[in-house]
């Protein structure tokens, strides 16, 4: 009797790193992993600095589909996309109509860029980079351009706009917050961020909105709120992620941003599971590399026998923008305390500390980094 | 102390999030003196951008 399969669907960082972890723990088990594009093995991170580090979008697909089913003896199945899932028969169904039965199956599905409603016949142009076949769309479209606006000065639109101008481009960046890494830093620390990307040549246009985009001869004219105009050839969204729940919602499987997991990240669904971008864990959504590998570990050994808890160290983001390199650990929301700035020579240290002085967060910004080691050590777990 | 100055250093680059490990550099913030050959490196060191484990390194070649 052969044992039925454990599907993932999805091949991003969080499918493979359960499957590779899986694979580690259990020889045997049968996996098949299914993927909407080419299912290669690639590192996204690398995406958002592959201008300065010379790298194209062929030379950043690390591994092929055929490579990563060879290496790790599973069933991978590129450009397969799923209709619907029949969680009381564990069937999953493709578009074409056929179906694979699964012993468990996990959700690995990712995110999609949140698009916002822009008027103007230019808006349908907008890219967004959330994938390598996006990003290789915007290395074509990159071709004889010499203007990027970007939308959104979060860490991915930061590390966009220093790996163009590091190139020569020229770059616009808009967000609504009055600083960049808005979420991430405290205010002061959002300035020196922003006075040193300005030195590298990116123009903030912050404490704004684009309120329409409009293409006139080859070029797209950004209005935004007071009155402006920036005129540039490309435009680039990067304003969030919006995890995809669509199939789960379909399926009766309980979400709320994200799908709703346990801390053994499984779903309302006794055999399903979910991990990643995608994934709500303790009400959390922590699209990052470190919390996805922590998680694929965790999941890969309770599917292979050893239900683990899932646990969050204390785990920093690591921003790469060489204009300002920064490592910052955001203070959980409800934690009491303030910020302590400190000025170091080319750099700036924030720490979030409550009355008794206990370090809840930090954010290290140019040569302050260097203390990453020393800080993270003092603090608390994310999700003990 | 043997001088290997005649043999290249090497680099070795995760393949989880792009960081490069360069022997000629080592890690000092992880106590990984400069010139430290990638298989003296501890085992148990982690790559400091995104935790992943030495097997997730590969040599880069350029």
């Amino acid at each position: 009797m052969s044992q039925l399969p454990v599907v993932v669907i999805g091949s991003g960082l969080a499918g493979y790193t359960v499957v590779r972890e899986l694979r580690r723990l259990d020889s045997a088990v049968p996996i098949t992993l299914l993927s909407a594009d080419h299912g290669g093995f690639y590192s996204k991170p690398m995406l958002s600095n592959a201008l300065a580090t010379g790298k194209t979008p062929d030379s950043i697909l690390s591994t092929s589909s055929e490579q990563m089913s060879g290496q790790l003896g599973i069933t991978v199945q590129p450009y397969t996309r799923v209709d619907t899932l029949d969680v009381a028969a564990n069937n999953v169904y493709f578009e074409n109509g056929t179906q694979l039965t699964y012993s468990r199956l996990v959700l690995a599905l990712g995110a999609d860029p949140i698009r916002l409603p822009i008027p103007g016949n230019g808006a349908d142009d907008i890219l967004s980079i959330n994938d390598l076949d996006d990003y290789r769309r915007f290395r074509e479209s990159l071709e004889n351009k010499r203007h990027v606006a970007i939308l959104g000065a979060g860490l991915i639109g930061c590390e966009f706009a220093n790996d163009l101008v590091a190139k020569g481009y020229q770059v616009s960046i808009f967000d609504l917050s009055p600083q960049p890494l808005g979420r991430l830093l405290p205010s002061e620390a959002g300035h020196f961020f922003r006075e040193k990307l300005s030195a590298a040549g990116v123009k903030f246009l912050l404490g704004t909105t684009v309120e329409k985009i409009s293409k006139e001869n080859g070029y797209y004219h950004l209005y935004y709120k007071g009155g402006g105009v920036v005129q540039a050839d490309m435009v680039l969204s990067a304003i969030g992620l919006k995890p995809r729940t669509d199939l789960a919602v379909a399926a009766g499987i309980q979400i709320n941003r994200g799908i709703v997991v346990d801390r053994y990240l499984q779903s309302s669904i006794q055999n399903i599971y979910a991990l990643g971008d995608c994934a709500e864990v303790a009400g959390r959504v922590l699209p990052f590399i470190l919390p996805i590998s922590h998680a694929g570990r965790a999941l890969a050994a309770t599917i292979a026998g050893n239900p683990t808890l899932l646990r969050y160290p204390a785990m920093p983001v690591m921003v790469k923008t060489p204009a300002c390199p920064a490592v910052i650990s955001p203070p959980d929301p409800g934690a009491e305390g303030e910020w302590k700035i400190k000025t170091v020579e080319n750099g700036m240290k924030a720490l979030y500390q409550d009355e008794a002085g206990n370090l809840h967060g930090f954010a290290l910004l140019g040569t302050a980094t260097n203390e990453r080691n020393a800080l993270v050590a003092l603090l608390p777990p994310v999700l003990a | 102390m043997t001088t290997e100055s005649n043999q290249d250093y090497y680099r070795y680059m995760c393949m989880i999030c792009g960081f490069i490990y360069d022997e000629a550099e080592g890690w000092p913030q992880d106590g990984i003196p400069a010139g430290t050959r990638w298989e003296d490196v501890p085992m148990n060191w982690t790559c400091p951008e995104c935790g992943a484990r030495k097997e997730d390194f590969e040599m880069v070649k350029m």
